[in-house]
């Protein structure tokens, strides 16, 4: 069958009645929960799984993908009616979008965005669809050692390359490595680094790790600046709808956001922001309205909104082939599918190809409900923007927990989210990204399987490693992400790069 | 934790700390790495090998970021306010030791109460009204409804009957 039909055939599946009402539950919660400030996707998602838990594969994961595309619409809701810097994944958008709700245009610069993420997300899901089995194709070539390149370049890019420092993006990477290393060696069955604690043998949740980090160490580490210093909401005047004019700029800048954001997405070259980041410096320098830029250009809107959304998607297509998280996001996403015992992978889609479309059609779905949720109900999700912070931040820690005391509440458990809490804060305060953490824990012990695989099919012989063509051309490709990044940034070029520096997604 | 406004002149202290934790973890890995006995087989490495890389790799980032300390100390970095952390982590602390015999709801509503304190809520009764209320809501949608196993204590038998 070709991928038209097992789109359809995925269609059918994200129709069923059911199915569209996890979808619509999952678009819901997520933009809810992404609308609310200082929460970026990869913590909507690493909150919202426990709702998932008690659903058949199918539909949590269904509902799961609503969830991520719901918190990536409702980031940019916040980022252009509140200046939040730190919001990672759409700080991009708040340079433009925050001025043009200053200037009273906060109407047209939701719709640009919300039409902009429409348009996007749809593309780059087609895309998706259609891309997803040609690099299936291509991974049944991969043996361990292509897989543990492509890894490495995972964790380079993840770490290194992008952000103010080489140095602090390894060191985050390390610690989640040496965390991925407690529990039970999964080769071997040897104890490693569990201290006689029956609770570690298991070793340590990604959600409990995210959770932790993302939730309780920005709730510590914004309590810990004093009292609010609030910006205010800016209220939308006028209609949420576009002019003629804003038509007219907005839709070059989205083709052109999505041309840039999936591929960027869909390599294992860092997340959304970096395609935001690209997105915004094409806008500015090929719009005919230069001297609005800064001021409120529509543009700047547009397309990185779209890039962003693209890139998500993009992020999906090494996620569901390979079983390869390149960004935060992605990473607790794939504990979502492990929690079922699924592996993302190109077996993923033989053995389960009706999960799989199920899932990708599911996104085009969920794509025209968060179109109607956010154009005609933004009003609604304003509302919450005005929860005052001591109740949010009350609110979002009752729901940090609840994943851990739901699913595995024992006191050790409960303790490491404190720990791993207090953690986050202080690698927030010395400037240490969170990403490469995460990334870290739940890629570490697959790139250690895949190394020691490929070891020993050639019986020890580490030149292995590169000997095969796609192997050697990937880990150049690291050792150049990392080297390169580190030359410019000594010769005082490093702005652009802290600027795209992932702090979360 | 509470470093008052580095001036960023001096060497930073707080890298130094850093650099001495990042050492302290590696050294343990490499310890505990080589205590696994080396059964590597085929592949040359064993379970205690790549513990020992990593190990190995924390020791040398925790040198690197000692004399990244040295040379160029970092920004200058803004006050932090110790009595709000208190409240939140002592709220965390409470609620990890209370849950099992109190119950969800309960230890919701201490975490709430504790939070909002931290942000500055001063309106006890309403912030514990309102942790009771957020306490219930989500036993009920999540243990109740999504058959969620949240901890159960004297209020959740008392109204839910488990």
């Amino acid at each position: 069958m070709d991928t038209f039909s097992f789109l359809l055939q995925g269609l059918a599946t994200a129709f069923e009645p059911m199915m569209l009402l996890y979808a619509l539950i999952g678009v819901t919660l997520g933009t809810a929960v992404g609308v609310l400030p200082g929460i970026g996707p990869a913590l909507t998602v690493a909150l919202l799984l426990p709702v998932t838990y008690g659903l058949d594969a199918a539909g949590s994961l269904i509902m799961f993908a609503g969830i991520y595309y719901g918190g990536m619409y409702g980031g940019s809701t916040t980022s252009i009616l509140l200046n939040t810097p730190g919001e990672s994944a759409s700080v991009i958008t708040a340079l433009e979008g925050n001025k043009m709700a200053r200037a009273g245009r906060g109407g047209p610069a939701l719709a640009t965005a919300a039409i902009g993420s429409f348009v996007a997300g749809l593309l780059a899901t087609l895309m998706l669809a259609f891309l997803a089995p040609h690099v299936v194709k291509l991974a049944l070539i991969f043996g361990p050692r292509e897989y543990f390149a492509l890894m490495v370049l995972a964790f380079v890019t993840v770490s290194a390359a992008f952000g103010e420092s080489a140095l602090r993006g390894l060191v985050s990477l390390f610690i989640g490595l040496a965390l991925a290393m407690v529990g039970i060696d999964q080769l071997t069955g040897q104890t490693r680094l569990a201290f006689g604690v029956p609770q570690l043998l298991d070793g340590i949740e990604v959600t409990t790790l995210a959770v932790a980090m993302f939730a309780l160490g920005e709730a510590l580490f914004v309590a810990a600046q004093g009292p609010d210093n609030d910006s205010g909401i800016l209220a939308i005047k006028g209609r949420v709808r576009m002019t003629a004019q804003d038509w007219a700029r907005s839709w070059k800048a989205w083709l052109r956001g999505t041309a840039i954001g999936f591929p960027i997405g869909s390599m294992p070259a860092g997340g959304a922001d970096i395609a935001s980041f690209l997105s915004y410096a094409t806008e500015r320098n090929m719009t005919k309205h230069p001297e609005e830029f800064g001021k409120g250009a529509i543009e700047g809107v547009a397309g990185p909104e779209a890039a962003n959304n693209a890139a998500a998607a993009g992020t999906l297509v090494p996620l569901l082939t390979l079983g390869l998280p390149t960004t935060a996001t992605a990473a607790i996403m794939l504990a979502g599918f492990q929690q079922f015992g699924l592996q993302p992978g190109p077996l993923l889609f033989a053995t389960a190809p009706q999960l799989v479309w199920g899932l990708i059609a599911s996104l085009l779905v969920a794509n025209v409900m968060l179109l109607v949720l956010n154009l005609p109900l933004i009003r609604f999700w304003i509302l919450l923007l005005k929860i005052p912070q001591p109740w949010l931040y009350g609110g979002i820690l009752v729901f940090a927990t609840l994943g851990t005391l739901g699913v595995n509440p024992s006191p050790v458990e409960l303790m490491m989210l404190v720990l791993f809490g207090t953690m986050g804060y202080l690698m927030r305060l010395f400037n240490y990204p969170i990403a490469p953490v995460v990334v870290g824990l739940i890629l570490g012990p697959m790139a250690e399987q895949q190394l020691r695989r490929a070891l020993s099919i050639s019986q020890g012989d580490w030149t292995t490693l590169v000997q095969s063509p796609v192997a050697a051309v990937l880990l150049l490709l690291a050792l150049a992400a990392l080297v390169v990044p580190m030359i410019l940034r000594a010769r005082g070029r490093g702005d652009a790069l802290s600027q795209i520096g992932t702090a979360e997604d | 934790m509470t470093p008052q406004g580095d001036t960023g002149r001096r060497p930073d202290g707080a890298a130094f700390a850093i650099a001495a934790f990042l050492i302290a973890i590696g050294a343990l890995m490499l310890w505990d790495g080589s205590r696994i006995p080396s059964k590597a087989g085929y592949s040359g490495v064993g379970a205690g090998d790549v513990p020992r890389l990593i190990g190995g790799a924390l020791v040398l980032l925790g040198i690197a970021t000692g004399i990244e300390g040295w040379r160029r100390p970092g920004p200058a970095r803004p006050k932090q306010q110790p009595v709000p952390l208190l409240w939140l982590l002592g709220g965390m602390v409470v609620m990890v030791a209370t849950i099992h015999t109190i119950g969800f709801v309960l230890g919701a509503t201490i975490l709430f109460t504790c939070a909002a304190a931290a942000f500055g809520e001063r309106r006890f009764v309403r912030a514990i009204l309102s942790g009771i209320g957020l306490g219930m809501f989500i036993y009920l949608v999540f243990d109740v409804l999504l058959q969620l196993n949240l901890p159960a204590g004297p209020i959740e038998m008392l109204i839910f009957g488990r």
